[in-house]
């Protein structure tokens, strides 16, 4: 088996590069069965994604000319966009798979999109039967190897947005946001952005005030929620659990004395301020008050940018286990393909010795028992020690993949019957 | 043989003891993956001992100093794998494990022939009275830990730093369990309190009143009744609420104690 990938992504090629090469899910299918026919092909699979567009193939007998196939497929010279591809072969493109695969690839690493669209390029590829044994060894690998990179390392498991780890830290002090009640106070686009964050995790009900009211009505018609009067704004607050501020005014609008009100009238139930505003609509005095928590836009994005340098620490560790992990994938492969050619060495060799065992059996006429033993004994050594070095050697060679003019010669050697092994399973 | 289980439940309960210490500072993978296992296998050591010391003396209630320290270890462990159940923290046992690990060390060490010799202990009354005053004695230390842990997420809240944050669970499942624990040790303490009383005003008159181990029970009742009231009333949580929980637990501290000043719990004249 021989691996080759080809690809453009994110960090060799502007988007408008990318989109040229890109092929729509509609069409994935078609094109991942030419893939599949392509001269010198065997098996195939296509990744397109807005980030990448990967050809991943396996082939029997020698390379395959991928940047053929682009030029067939886009009917298009591809030599101008050479700076934008990447090839990979054997080693490198399955270490490339497991990364695409295990999300260290991708523009916000550990973001867990890839994975699922691997997946789906995966079972496009399975249904129009491009892919077979040997792809799909190493594809369904890749998702194993992705697996545990995601549960050994934390690579995937931080909040990277503002409106994330916004929802992050409400969880971090309500628990579950069942039930929880959310005030946006301005109608902006971002508090919009974290409401629906909130409201995806759980969160109960939405009111809305807004300066000017008709906007608080419409948002929160939008939102299926309570439009409130701005002039009503301290009244109501305290049935929040969660406040999102984000409104223009030049002063803050929530101060300390008002936060004492509120956690009064709530009987202390915590309550956490979501400041997004600039300037800041929170006086930062409030975070003070037990059972408050404040967070403005630069605290939330100093979480954002915390869990950013993590993931970096992660993806080296990440890094390692991939690094592993290509090993034993290889080194698995390479002895699978080595071994029918052992059996089939062990077992000529052994039909040899009971042959002249038998002719031998003729011409002594019969043995003692002690006798047979020794003469089995005595073939058996000879045979074991002569074979010994043939075997270690194609194995060790196996994991270095340089095996195949060895298999070769011990094939012509020792006048094996042709090689079966690698012929397709009938479809 | 009691003896050698609770032994061995000790050299489980270490590992608890390092993750209290290890636990929460830093990233310990290994740590964390192994201190439920441990502790569970020694509290199931631990309740097999207790079983046997129980067939070995004919009844329940603890007879020895030693004894009533492996129990109150025992009942805190099964609260805390309790909590861990229900809520998967085992932030808890920072708390639960050094105490547990120490009364169950302390145990472990020697046990002596039954020491309280009275026969008051045989009857039903006070094995009632002793188990549910240990139940209670378990949910509060639990509600004290709780409270500080309140306190210790709070602050990380809002010092806004997030190692504090993601290694503690949230504020209100943190606050759910205190509030819990004082719920089911309350009712707990109190018939345990009652059952004593009837024991005492049988055997020794009202007299029993003004013993220090009987003033120092009642007041730790008053406290644990002003926390829930406070709560009930006013929603009292984090510092106020930890403030009031430590010194109802310095209190309870107290009153396991004072056996040594006590005449109505001293059994070994009677």
């Amino acid at each position: 088996m021989r691996l080759s990938l080809l690809g453009v992504n994110h960090r060799t090629a502007p988007v408008e590069i990318r989109e040229r090469f890109a092929i729509p899910e509609s069409r994935l299918a078609e094109a991942t069965e030419r893939l599949a026919h392509f001269p010198g092909v065997d098996e195939g699979m296509i990744v397109s994604t807005c980030n990448r567009v990967e050809l991943l193939v396996s082939s029997v007998n020698g390379r395959t000319d991928l940047r053929r196939f682009l030029c067939d497929y886009f009917k298009t010279d591809v030599s101008p966009y050479e700076q934008h591809l990447y090839e990979f072969q054997e080693r490198e493109a399955v270490r490339h798979l497991f990364r695409v695969a295990a999300s260290l690839d991708s523009m916000i690493v550990g973001e867990p999109q890839i994975l699922g669209q691997v997946k789906e390029a995966f079972a496009v590829a399975r249904g129009v039967g491009a892919v077979r044994s040997n792809l799909n060894a190493v594809v369904t690998k890749a998702f194993a190897v992705a697996k545990r990179v995601r549960h050994e390392t934390q690579v995937g498991s931080s909040s990277v947005s503002v409106a994330s780890v916004a929802v992050e830290l409400a969880k971090k002090i309500f628990g579950s946001l069942e039930g929880k009640h959310v005030f946006l106070v301005g109608a902006g686009k971002m508090s919009e952005l974290a409401a629906r964050h909130l409201l995806a995790h759980g969160a109960g009900s939405i009111f809305v005030a807004n300066r000017t009211h008709d906007r608080a009505v419409e948002m929160a018609r939008r939102f299926e929620g309570e439009a409130i009067r701005f002039d009503q704004l301290y009244e109501t607050a305290d049935r929040a659990d969660i406040v999102i501020s984000s409104t223009g005014a030049p002063h803050a609008i929530f101060r300390r004395e008002h936060g004492l009100q509120f956690l009064q009238r709530r009987k202390n139930r915590p309550m956490f301020f979501i400041d997004i505003a600039v300037p800041r609509d929170v006086d930062p005095e409030m975070n003070k008050v037990d059972g408050i928590f404040v967070y403005d836009i630069d605290d939330l994005q100093s979480v954002v940018a915390s869990h950013l340098t993590d993931r970096k620490g992660e993806a080296e560790h990440a890094e390692r286990i991939i690094e592993t992990e290509v090993d034993k994938c290889l080194a698995r492969f390479s002895e699978q393909e080595i071994v029918p050619t052992i059996v089939s060495l062990q077992e000529q060799i052994e039909t040899i010795r009971q042959a002249e065992i038998d002719r031998a059996r003729g011409r002594l006429g019969a043995m003692t028992p002690e006798q047979e033993l020794a003469v089995e004994g005595l073939t058996k050594a000879i045979v074991n020690k002569i074979l010994h070095t043939p075997i270690t050697t194609l194995k060790s060679a196996a994991r270095e993949s340089e095996s195949t003019t060895l298999e070769e010669t011990i094939r012509r050697l020792f006048n094996l019957k042709s090689d079966t092994h690698k012929k397709d399973p009938p479809e | 043989m009691p003896l050698l289980w609770l032994r061995i439940a000790v050299i489980f309960y270490g590992v608890g003891l390092l993750y209290s210490f290890f636990g929460l500072s830093r990233k310990s993978d290994l740590l964390t993956r192994l201190v439920i296992p441990a502790t569970a296998l020694g509290a199931l050591l631990h309740l097999v001992s207790l079983v046997e010391t129980t067939l070995e003396y004919g009844h329940i209630a603890p007879t020895t100093i030693h004894h009533s320290e492996s129990l109150l270890a025992f009942l805190c462990m099964a609260l805390f794998l309790a909590v861990w159940a229900r809520y998967r923290t085992t932030a808890f046992g920072v708390f639960v494990f050094p105490l547990v690990f120490l009364l169950t060390f302390a145990a472990s060490v020697g046990q002596q022939p039954p020491e309280f010799t009275s026969q008051l202990l045989r009857k039903g009354w006070i094995v009632a009275h002793v188990a549910l005053i240990f139940a209670g004695y378990a949910a509060l230390f639990l509600s004290f830990a709780a409270s500080i842990i309140y306190l210790l997420q709070e602050r990380g809240l809002k010092a806004k730093s997030s190692g504090m944050i993601s290694r503690l669970p949230a504020l209100e499942v943190i606050d759910q369990i205190g509030y819990r624990a004082l719920l089911l040790g309350f009712p707990f303490m109190t018939i345990g309190l009652v059952a004593g009383s009837v024991v005492a005003e049988a055997q020794f008159g009202s007299a029993f009143f003004l013993d220090p181990k009987i003033l120092l029970s009642l007041l730790m009742w008053a406290m644990y009744m002003l926390l829930l009231f406070t709560r009930w009333n006013s929603g009292w949580r984090g510092r106020r609420a930890a403030f009031l929980s430590s010194f109802a637990f310095l209190v309870a501290l107290i009153a396991w104690g004072a056996n040594y000043f006590s005449g109505v719990h001293r059994f070994l004249q009677s």
